[in-house]
C-alpha cells in the first residue's frame, strides 16, 4: 500500500488495514511523517516533532499486535497534541516565549491515556500564546495556516492541532477548549471539534489559562472518530480536584460512552440517531451579529434534523448577551493568577540583567509575554483589585450562574441546544488581529458552554459565500457526552458532506 | 487620659500531617535544601492542587478544642503576590469561608474570643547567600521544602489587654495544640509563629485605635516584650499627641524594640478569590462528631478533674498541666496506682527545680512513671526516708534506672534497726556533753541537732521515726523552768 493512501484515513480503516495485515503502525506513521515533512512548513501546524518517540511507539504496537494482542482503542493512529500538554522528553511552550525551552519532567493525563491506547502522537501543536486567541496569530513562534486556504486563519486557539488534523497530518489531535479554542477552528476548518462536560477530562498537565473554564477536547474528521478520541482520554484522575469521580460518572453519564455504544450509532441510520430528539434553536445565536452565510446552512441543517425525525424548536437563552463580558472578566482574572508562575524564578525564560527582584520580575514577564497575553493578565487584574471584585469578578460570576440557569431551564423541555459554532466562517490573515473586541467576538456562540461546563460538540454543516465551511454547535445536559456525539452522527450522515477528506485527496 | 490596650493575635501552627497539604510529599525534617519537592509544590505548569484530608481532620480538630463552630461549607482562595519564596504567585488560603468560626480559649478563669481559623499553604524559605540578611547579599537561594506545608492560622479577637495575658494566651493555645496532637508548637523550628495587633484607646472607649502589627518574634517571652514595648511607644506618641501610623513593625530581640517594616512600594493588594482547582469543601456533621469522638481530654478540663477529684489546689493543677508531657506522666503514674497528691508534689517540686536548673524539658529526663510509683511506695513502706527519695528522683531523672536496684546497688535502704541508730546516737551523745548539758538545763530546741547529727552519721538513712523514738529514751531529761 503506498504512502499517500494511508493519508485520511479513519480510525476505522486503519484498524481493519492493520487486522488485515495490509499495513503497520510504522508504516503509517512513516506515511504520516512524510506527509508532515511535505506539508508542515507551509501550513505551520507543528511547533515541535515527536516523530522518534512515535516510532519507536508504534514498534512497540506492531509487535503486540502481531503477538495477536487485541488492537486498544487508537493502536496505530498518528495523533498531535496542542502543545499547552505536558509531554516528557519534548518542549511544552504553550506558544510562548517565557517557556522557550521548558521540558516537564511529567505528562498530562490526556496524554498519558493516548499513549495507553496506542496512539502515536507525531508532535505538538500550534496555538495561540496560552490559548489566548481565537485565529493561532497570537502565537509567538509562528502563524499556522488553515488546510482549506491557506490565506484563512485556522481559528484557534487551538488552530494547530485543527489545522494537522485537516491537512492529513494526523487523524486525531486535541486542543483545550476555554470558550471554544476547539469548536471555533474545528468549524473554521471543516472539522468535528468537542468540549467535553466540564471535570470529564483530567486537567492535570494542561497549562492552565482559565481553570474553571479549560476543558481539553478532540478534533477528527469525523464524528466517530472524535468519539473514539473522547474515549480514551476521559476518566478519573485523582490529581485533578474538579475531574469527576468514576461514581459520578457511571450514575450520571447514560448513556455512557464506550466502543460498543460508538460503533452502534455509526451503524444506524442519520433517523435511528435522531428520531424524536427535543432540539432547542438558540434565538440568540441566530439573530444579529451572526453572518447570514452562516446563518443559511445552520437553518438548513436544522431543517434537516426536523426531517429526520427530531423536533426542533425555538428557544431562548436570554443571558447570552452577557457571556462575553462574563468571560473576559472570569477567564482573564483566573488567567492573571494562573500566568503568575511564570516569574523566571524556577523554570522558562528569566531576564538575567535586572539587579533586584521585582525588576528581575518585570524584564522577565515583559520579555516573555506577548500583547494579548499581557493585555488579559492587566484585564483580570484590574477586574480582582479592591474596589472592583464587586461590580466585575463578583457580578460576573452571578451573571455566569443565570446564564447556567438559562440552559438548564432549556433542558427541562429539550435534550439539545443547536446553533453556529461561531458567528461567521474562517476570516483572512489580519483581518482582526489589530481588533482585540472584534477577536473576542468570534467566540461569542461558544462561551456559553464553557461557562455552564456543558459539553459542545462543532461538525461541519456547509460553506459560506467564501467556500469557508460553516459549523454547527451542539451543546447538551451535562455528562450528555455520549448522547450528543449520537445526534452529531445523525446530523453527519443526514449532511453527507465530504469536505475535508476531498480536500486532502486533492493535495 | 488613661489608655488601655487592646491586643489580637495571629497563629500560624503548622499541622503534623505526614504529607503536605496539597501535594504528597513528606513533612518531615529534610536532611538538605528541595529534597522534599514536587512539580505541585514547586508551582510547575499544569499541575494542580489535592487538598490532604488529615488537614482538614486537624482543622476541624483544633476547631472543635477550641470551642469553635465547624463550617458546614468552606472554600478555598487564592492570595495573590508575587515574592520568590512562592512559587504559584499566589497563596492557596482561605479568605471568605474559613472552616472554623468563632471559639475561645479559657485564660486565668477568662475566656478569650477566637474570631477564626483557616487553612492554608506555607511559603518556601529564601536563604541570602554572602550575608546574614537580604541587604548586602550577592544572590538568594530559595528552598522549597517547606512549600505547601499544612498551616492553620488561628485568629483571635482583638480581645486581650496585656502583654502578660497575651502571653498566657500563647501558652494555653499551644499547649491545647500540643494536647490534641496537631501541632508541635516549637516557635524555634518555625512550627508555631505569632504576630500581634496591637492598639490603645482611652479607658471606656469603645472604637478601637490604629493599630500596628508586630512580627518577628521568637518566644512567647518576646511577644510579652515587644507588645510591651510596643505599648509603651504608642503611649507616649498619644502623649505627645502625635498619630499611630498603621504599620507593620519588627521587634528586634537584641535592642527590645520594634522597628517599621521597610515600607512597600505599594500597598498589598491580594486580589483574593475563590480557588478555581479545588471544589468548596462540604464538612459533614458526622465528620465533625466522629472527630470529636476521638478528642483527648483538653488542659482545661484536666486541671478542673485535678481539682475537684483528686483534690489539688488550683496552682498545682494549673503547674502540673502546663504540659502535654507532664501531665501524661502523672496520669500514667496514678495508673500505677502512686498516690495523686505525693506525685503532685515530686513533680511540681523537686522535679520542676530539676528542669529548671538543668534547663531540660520534662521530655527530656529519663523519668518513667513506674519510676515514679516505684518511689512513692518506696517512701510509703518506709523502705527510704523523704531525704533520700529526693535524691533517687534527681537521680533517676538524669540516668534513669529502677528502683528497687538503685536503693540495692547504692545501699540506700532506710534502717529502721535500733541497733546501729542506737550505737550512733550513743556516739553522738557523748562527743557533745556540753549540748546535753544545755539540753538538760531548758534548751529542748537542741533535740534538733543530736538528730540532725546522728542522721548525718547515718548517711541519711535512718528512719526518723525511729531515731525520735530512740531519742525520748536517751535524752535526759528536762530540768522544769
Amino acid at each position: 500500500m503506498s504512502k499517500s493512501q494511508l493519508i485520511g484515513r479513519t480510525i476505522a480503516e486503519l484498524h481493519s488495514l492493520i487486522k488485515a495485515k495490509e499495513t503497520s503502525c510504522l508504516e503509517i506513521t512513516e506515511a504520516h511523517i512524510e506527509a508532515i515533512e511535505k506539508g508542515d512548513e507551509r501550513l505551520g501546524a507543528f511547533l515541535s516533532y515527536t516523530f522518534d518517540q512515535a516510532r519507536a511507539a508504534a514498534a512497540h504496537w506492531d509487535e503486540r499486535l502481531s503477538n495477536g494482542e487485541a488492537v486498544p482503542l487508537l493502536a496505530g493512529v498518528p495523533v498531535a497534541i496542542k502543545d499547552n500538554m505536558c509531554e516528557v522528553d519534548t518542549r511544552t511552550t504553550c506558544g510562548s516565549k517565557i517557556l522557550e525551552n521548558f521540558v516537564s519532567p511529567y505528562r498530562a493525563y490526556a496524554v498519558e491515556k493516548l499513549h495507553e491506547a496506542g496512539a502515536l502522537i507525531l508532535g505538538k501543536t500550534n496555538l495561540d500564546e496560552f490559548a489566548m486567541g481565537s485565529s493561532t496569530e497570537h502565537s509567538a513562534y509562528k502563524v499556522t495556516r488553515n488546510p482549506i486556504d491557506p490565506d484563512y486563519v485556522p481559528g484557534g486557539s487551538s488552530g494547530g492541532s485543527a489545522a494537522a488534523v485537516g491537512a492529513g497530518f494526523c487523524v486525531t489531535a486535541l486542543g483545550s477548549d476555554t470558550g471554544g479554542s476547539i469548536r471555533q477552528p474545528a468549524s473554521y476548518c471543516g472539522l468535528v471539534g468537542m468540549k467535553p462536560t466540564y471535570g470529564m477530562v483530567s486537567r492535570f498537565g494542561l497549562v492552565a489559562f482559565a481553570s474553571s473554564l479549560d476543558q481539553i477536547g478532540p478534533f477528527a474528521r469525523n464524528v466517530e472518530d472524535c468519539a473514539l478520541t473522547l474515549l480514551a482520554i476521559a476518566g478519573h484522575d485523582k490529581r485533578d480536584s474538579t475531574c469527576l469521580s468514576q461514581s459520578y460518572r457511571d450514575q450520571h453519564a447514560k448513556p455512557a460512552l464506550t466502543k460498543a455504544f460508538i460503533q452502534e450509532f455509526k451503524s444506524r441510520s442519520a433517523e435511528e440517531n435522531l428520531k424524536g430528539k427535543r432540539i432547542g434553536i438558540i434565538k440568540e445565536l441566530i439573530g444579529d451579529g451572526i453572518d447570514d452565510d452562516v446563518k443559511a446552512p445552520i437553518l438548513k441543517a436544522a431543517a434537516l434534523l426536523e426531517k429526520c425525525g427530531a423536533r426542533v424548536e425555538e428557544v431562548s437563552l436570554p443571558h447570552a448577551k452577557y457571556a462575553l463580558s462574563v468571560y473576559y472578566l472570569v477567564a482573564t482574572a483566573e488567567a492573571s493568577a494562573n500566568l503568575a508562575r511564570f516569574d523566571g524564578v524556577r523554570y522558562g525564560h528569566r531576564n538575567m540583567d535586572a539587579a533586584e527582584l521585582h525588576a528581575m520580575y518585570y524584564a522577565t514577564r515583559n520579555e516573555g509575554f506577548g500583547a494579548e497575553v499581557k493585555r488579559r493578565i492587566m484585564l483580570g487584574t484590574y477586574a480582582l483589585s479592591s474596589g472592583y471584585y464587586d461590580a466585575y469578578y463578583k457580578k460576573a460570576q452571578q451573571v455566569r450562574a443565570l446564564i447556567t440557569a438559562d440552559f438548564h431551564k432549556i433542558f427541562e423541555n429539550f435534550e439539545m441546544v443547536v446553533s453556529p459554532t461561531a458567528p461567521s466562517a474562517a476570516f483572512k490573515f489580519g483581518a482582526k488581529s489589530d481588533d482585540p473586541i472584534q477577536m473576542y467576538m468570534s467566540d461569542i456562540a461558544s462561551i456559553p458552554a464553557n461557562l455552564a461546563g456543558l459539553p459542545g460538540i462543532s461538525l461541519p454543516c456547509g460553506l459560506a459565500d467564501s467556500n469557508m465551511p460553516v459549523g454547527i454547535q451542539l451543546v447538551g445536559r451535562p455528562m450528555s457526552d455520549a448522547s450528543l456525539l449520537q445526534a452529531a452522527q445523525g446530523l453527519e450522515t443526514a449532511l453527507d458532506l465530504k469536505l475535508v477528506a476531498e480536500k486532502i485527496k486533492s493535495n | 487620659m488613661a489608655l488601655e490596650a487592646v491586643i489580637g493575635l495571629e497563629v500560624h501552627a503548622q499541622l503534623k500531617t505526614n504529607t503536605k497539604i496539597f501535594c504528597s510529599c513528606p513533612t518531615a525534617f529534610a536532611a538538605s535544601e528541595n529534597e522534599q519537592v514536587c512539580p505541585v509544590c514547586l508551582g510547575m505548569p499544569g499541575v494542580l492542587p489535592v487538598l490532604n484530608k488529615k488537614a482538614v481532620e486537624f482543622g476541624i480538630r483544633t476547631g472543635l478544642a477550641l470551642n469553635s463552630k465547624i463550617a458546614e461549607t468552606c472554600r478555598f482562595d487564592r492570595k495573590n503576590y508575587f515574592y520568590a519564596d512562592l512559587p504559584k504567585g499566589y497563596q492557596i488560603s482561605q479568605y471568605e469561608k474559613p472552616i472554623c468560626l468563632g471559639g475561645y480559649i479559657e485564660v486565668n478563669g477568662r475566656k478569650v474570643q477566637i474570631h477564626r481559623a483557616h487553612l492554608e499553604e506555607d511559603a518556601g524559605k529564601l536563604v541570602h547567600a554572602g550575608a546574614a540578611g537580604l541587604h548586602c547579599s550577592d544572590y538568594s537561594k530559595v528552598d522549597f521544602n517547606r512549600s505547601s506545608m499544612p498551616l492553620l492560622e488561628i485568629v483571635s479577637e482583638p480581645d486581650l489587654t496585656s502583654p502578660e495575658e497575651a502571653r498566657l494566651y500563647l501558652t494555653e493555645l499551644r499547649n491545647i495544640l500540643r494536647y490534641i496532637e496537631v501541632c508541635d508548637g516549637n516557635l524555634e523550628e518555625g512550627s508555631f509563629r505569632c504576630d500581634a495587633n496591637v492598639s490603645l484607646r482611652p479607658v471606656g472607649q469603645k472604637e478601637l485605635g490604629t493599630k500596628t502589627e508586630i512580627k518577628n518574634m521568637n518566644s512567647f517571652r518576646a511577644v510579652q516584650r515587644a507588645i510591651q514595648s510596643e505599648i509603651e511607644r504608642q503611649t507616649a506618641l498619644i502623649e505627645k499627641g502625635e498619630r499611630i501610623v498603621q504599620e507593620t513593625r519588627l521587634w528586634n530581640e537584641a535592642e527590645g524594640k520594634t522597628h517599621p517594616m521597610r515600607s512597600k512600594e505599594e500597598a498589598h493588594d491580594y486580589r483574593y478569590f475563590p480557588e478555581p482547582d479545588l471544589m468548596p469543601l462540604t464538612i459533614s456533621r458526622q465528620w465533625v462528631e466522629e472527630v470529636r469522638k476521638s478528642l483527648p481530654e483538653l488542659p482545661a478540663q484536666r486541671r478542673q478533674r485535678y481539682q475537684s477529684d483528686l483534690g489539688l489546689s488550683s496552682e498545682d493543677a494549673a503547674v502540673l498541666t502546663e504540659t502535654k508531657e507532664l501531665s501524661d506522666f502523672f496520669e500514667s503514674s496514678l495508673a500505677l496506682e502512686a498516690p495523686a497528691k505525693a506525685v503532685a508534689n515530686w513533680l511540681i517540686g523537686p522535679a520542676t527545680a530539676y528542669l529548671k536548673e538543668s534547663k531540660k524539658e520534662f521530655c527530656q529526663t529519663a523519668l518513667t512513671p513506674q519510676n515514679m510509683a516505684d518511689l512513692c511506695q518506696a517512701v510509703s513502706s518506709g523502705k527510704v526516708s523523704s531525704t533520700i527519695a529526693k535524691q533517687l528522683l534527681l537521680d533517676l531523672m538524669a540516668e534513669g534506672g529502677d528502683v528497687a536496684k538503685l536503693i540495692e546497688s547504692k545501699g540506700l535502704a532506710q534502717v529502721s534497726d535500733e541497733g546501729p541508730i542506737k550505737a550512733i546516737l550513743q556516739e553522738v551523745l557523748d562527743k557533745s556533753p556540753s549540748q546535753l548539758a544545755d539540753y538538760a538545763s531548758g534548751k529542748v530546741k537542741l533535740r534538733q541537732y543530736f538528730f540532725g547529727e546522728a542522721m548525718k552519721a547515718l548517711k541519711g538513712k535512718a528512719n526518723p521515726q525511729v531515731i525520735n523514738k530512740l531519742l525520748d529514751e536517751m535524752l535526759p531529761p528536762v530540768a522544769a523552768g
